[in-house]
């Protein structure tokens, strides 16, 4: 054996490698197969980034259509719900530069909405509950509907298809409980002469 | 006895000699009273009166919601003169549900009485009494103790740990309440003991600047089991992680609780408290409060009723605002300025501050951080402050959260000892609040995304179970529409035996009606025929008699249906006759066939 090897080098070299090449190749095929990822994760990974608000405000219906569309090279910025907060978070796991919010989509609410039904004025028509991406309308043909705040969104599809104009979206008032403390006055880079009023 | 020393740690000035000079004094009882209800740690309290009910000295006004929640008594007699939102004591400023009461004068008890036989009362006995009392922890903190107090099986508590530290400058509520209340206190420690089953340490954790306090205290211990543990005055021993490991050398995990080791660290006021409840029968609605700084003329403790609105202290305490620099409630250290001085003293208020400008002036401007390391020198908790301080500017969430950011007590040390002027808690505190709004936003968006998944499905089930249903019906359609070729099949064969073949397309209505006329002669047919005419010519003949008649009398809208019914009864004749001459000529063509 040893002979042989001392005696065709180049063959022997040959041999070797390509026995290791097909030897490798085939525990590559088998890792494959066997440890095969279904779905593309960076779109879970993406999508838990995203608000969930299910609005469509990007233009895709949905909040995971979305994070499909991103991981096949999509624009970031398109998410008003999310606002800079989500564009930096998804810039950061993807590694890109982060733009500005796409203006196009909409504006960043400077505070939380959720949906709210005059009940006087709702006439049972179900468009509401059926525009409804989570199921937060409650209510039944020629019944009064209502919204349950604690699911609402605040993503606003149930107001276009309302006939009668009756759902509001108010603003969610902070309580309490969920204040907390502000960032302080950045006076770092002031010299302290400098806050004195000018003479 | 060993103590431990913790890491860090600052000196501030103590400010207690001017508050101690005179005994726990009480004030006048102010004309209105406001009691929020959300005084603790947990759900805010119900209220059970409504509004302009009479209620007297010590009963319910508001009672507990939930399992982590404290009810709220009445602290005077009066009238419920307003359940709404009020200022509160908070840094927010902001508004919370309260219950006011407008004072009788007659400051009347409701009938109280304690615990019967409560040496020999069951744990759970003393606890209900306890949360039926309202107390909640006096320290600061506010979790109603009835929750801490049990456990449960699986955390047996070996230790109790009575918190009397007191490591604040400033206040000295619980300093005096020992020297004066020192027997009562010690029979609130025991009621503890007998209900945490016994625990085989109970000590008093005391600073050594309080030599008055540890001397009242031992006469009562002797031969009870206490211990009486002094250590070393530093700032802040009195947190409830700091005290263990002064008092034991243990630590509590992060994000853990006492009890996870075996201990429960309880502050001293609320021993008294308890002790109010268990053996008088007298729910928390007073506590001692100091009412300290150089503002005040009169610098002293108070067994100030809960509610009693912060102006009340002041204006009984020779208050002068144009020397006070801010209104804090709380120590220097930890307290919190108060953009109001309206707001009520509540049951974890154990200090109002009116400091004057020397004491405390006004905050200098924050300087750039120089990264000295005094801040990580003077931390508690071995955090890096200056790490924190960064990521906290630069909004660094993920690594705040790997630098323990959860760990800081928010002590204040750190800022004391900044040479920058660096409001630093300030930016934990806010850092903290945004990674708490994000985590629950992010439950809610979980919450949301899975609503969603489930509306798609039920969607996507619907549209399934509607495509089935229109396949099966189409299917059915199918299958009687062979049917009906197989039956028109059929007909089509028996009618090609009798006569001249028909397309075996014709419907079977027609077959039929060609197996009926098959069935009758030509010449009942005709007679048939003959019939029918005649009935269509007289029905034709009233129609227009009644035309004629009616012409004289009726509208034209009654005429003009009798004359479309003329009209009717003469087409119906001319279809007989039509048909008549028809059913002739077929029957000649058969005759000549």
């Amino acid at each position: 054996m040893i002979e042989t090897i001392a005696q065709y080098p180049i063959l022997a070299a040959l041999i070797a490698l390509v026995g290791l090449g097909i030897l490798f190749g085939a525990l590559l095929g088998f890792a494959a197969e066997k440890f095969k990822v279904e779905g593309d994760p960076i779109v879970e990974q993406i999508d838990e980034l995203l608000p969930q608000t299910q609005c469509g405000q990007c233009g895709f219906p949905g909040c995971r259509p979305y994070a499909e569309s991103i991981a096949n090279g999509d624009a970031i910025n398109k998410c008003p719900p999310g606002g800079q907060a989500t564009i930096n978070a998804i810039a950061n796991l993807l590694d890109v530069p982060a733009p500005e919010l796409d203006a196009e989509h909409g504006e960043e609410a400077e505070v939380r909405t959720v949906a709210y039904i005059r009940e006087d004025e709702c006439i049972g028509c179900t468009k509401c509950i059926q525009a409804c991406p989570v199921d937060a309308i409650l209510g039944a043909a020629k019944l009064m509907h209502t919204v349950i705040a604690d699911e609402c969104t605040g993503c606003d599809l149930c107001v276009e298809p309302c006939p009668v104009d009756c759902i509001d979206m108010l603003p969610v008032e902070e309580t309490i409980k969920e204040w907390h403390w502000p960032a302080p006055p950045t006076t770092a880079d002031i010299i302290a002469s400098d806050l004195r009023p000018q003479l | 006895m060993k103590t431990w020393v913790t890491p860090g740690g600052v000196h501030p000035p103590e400010n207690k000699h001017q508050s101690l000079t005179l005994p726990i004094g009480t004030l006048p009882i102010p004309e209105k009273l406001l009691i929020p209800l959300s005084q603790h740690i947990g759900t805010a309290a119900k209220p059970c009166v409504e509004l302009g009910s009479a209620v007297l000295k010590g009963q319910k006004i508001a009672e507990a919601a939930g399992p982590v929640s404290v009810p709220m008594h009445a602290p005077t007699s009066g009238t419920i003169s307003a359940i709404e939102h009020r200022p509160i004591a908070h840094s927010s400023g902001m508004l919370a549900p309260c219950i006011e009461i407008t004072s009788d004068g007659k400051d009347q008890w409701q009938a109280h009485q304690g615990v019967a036989d409560y040496k020999n009362a069951s744990a759970s006995t003393l606890l209900q009494a306890i949360a039926e009392a309202g107390i909640a922890g006096m320290g600061g903190a506010g979790f109603p103790s009835a929750v801490k107090l049990n456990p449960g099986h699986e955390r047996p508590i070996h230790t109790l740990i009575v918190n009397a530290t007191e490591c604040e400058p400033y206040i000295t509520a619980d300093d005096s309440a020992i020297r004066e209340r020192a027997a009562e206190i010690i029979e609130g420690i025991g009621i503890l003991s007998q209900i945490l089953g016994h625990p085989d340490n109970i000590m008093i954790g005391i600073e050594d600047n309080k030599p008055e306090a540890i001397e009242a205290l031992e006469p009562h211990v002797q031969g009870s089991g206490i211990s009486v543990r002094s250590f070393p005055t530093k700032y802040p021993s009195g947190g409830e992680k700091q005290l263990i490991y002064i008092l034991t050398g243990q630590e509590i995990p992060s994000g853990g609780l006492p009890a996870d080791i075996g201990m429960v660290c309880i502050n001293i006021g609320t021993t008294y408290a308890i002790k109010r409840a268990i053996v008088d029968g007298e729910p928390l609605i007073s506590r001692v409060t100091t009412m300290t700084g150089d503002a005040c003329g009169i610098n002293r403790n108070y067994e100030t009723l809960i509610g009693t609105a912060v102006s009340h202290m002041l204006e009984h305490s020779q208050f002068n605002e144009e020397r006070c620099s801010r209104l804090v409630m709380g120590g220097p250290m930890m307290g919190f300025s108060l953009t109001s001085a309206e707001v009520p003293i509540v049951k974890t208020t154990n200090c109002i501050l009116a400091p004057s400008y020397q004491e405390i002036p006004d905050d200098e401007p924050a300087q750039p951080c120089i990264r000295c390391g005094l801040c990580a020198e003077a931390c508690p908790v071995s955090l890096l402050p200056q790490q924190l301080f960064w990521y906290s500017q630069a909004e660094d969430y993920e690594r705040l959260e790997a630098h323990n950011l959860f760990d800081c007590i928010e002590c204040g040390a750190c800022s004391y000892v900044c040479p920058s002027n660096i409001p630093l808690v300030q930016y934990y505190r806010h850092s903290k609040g945004e990674i708490q709004k994000a985590r629950a936003e992010k439950v809610k968006s979980d919450h949301a995304r899975q609503r969603f998944e489930f509306h798609q499905q039920r969607m996507e089930q619907a549209e399934r179970d509607k495509e089935a249903k229109r396949a099966a019906r189409r299917e059915a359609a199918e299958q009687a529409k062979a049917t009906a070729g197989a039956a028109n099949n059929g007909a089509a064969k028996a009618t090609a035996e009798g006569q001249s073949g028909d397309s075996a397309a014709d419907i079977i209505a027609a077959a039929q009606a060609r197996a009926a006329a098959r069935k009758v002669s030509p010449e009942q047919q005709l007679a048939k025929f003959e019939r029918s005419i005649a009935g269509a010519e007289m029905r034709l003949q009233m129609a227009e008699e009644k035309l004629t008649e009616a012409d004289a009398q009726q509208t034209d809208e009654q005429k003009n249906i009798l004359v479309a019914a003329v009209e009717a009864a003469r087409q119906k004749l001319e279809q007989a006759k039509g048909r008549l001459a028809e059913h002739i000529k077929e029957h000649k063509g058969e005759q000549v066939d």
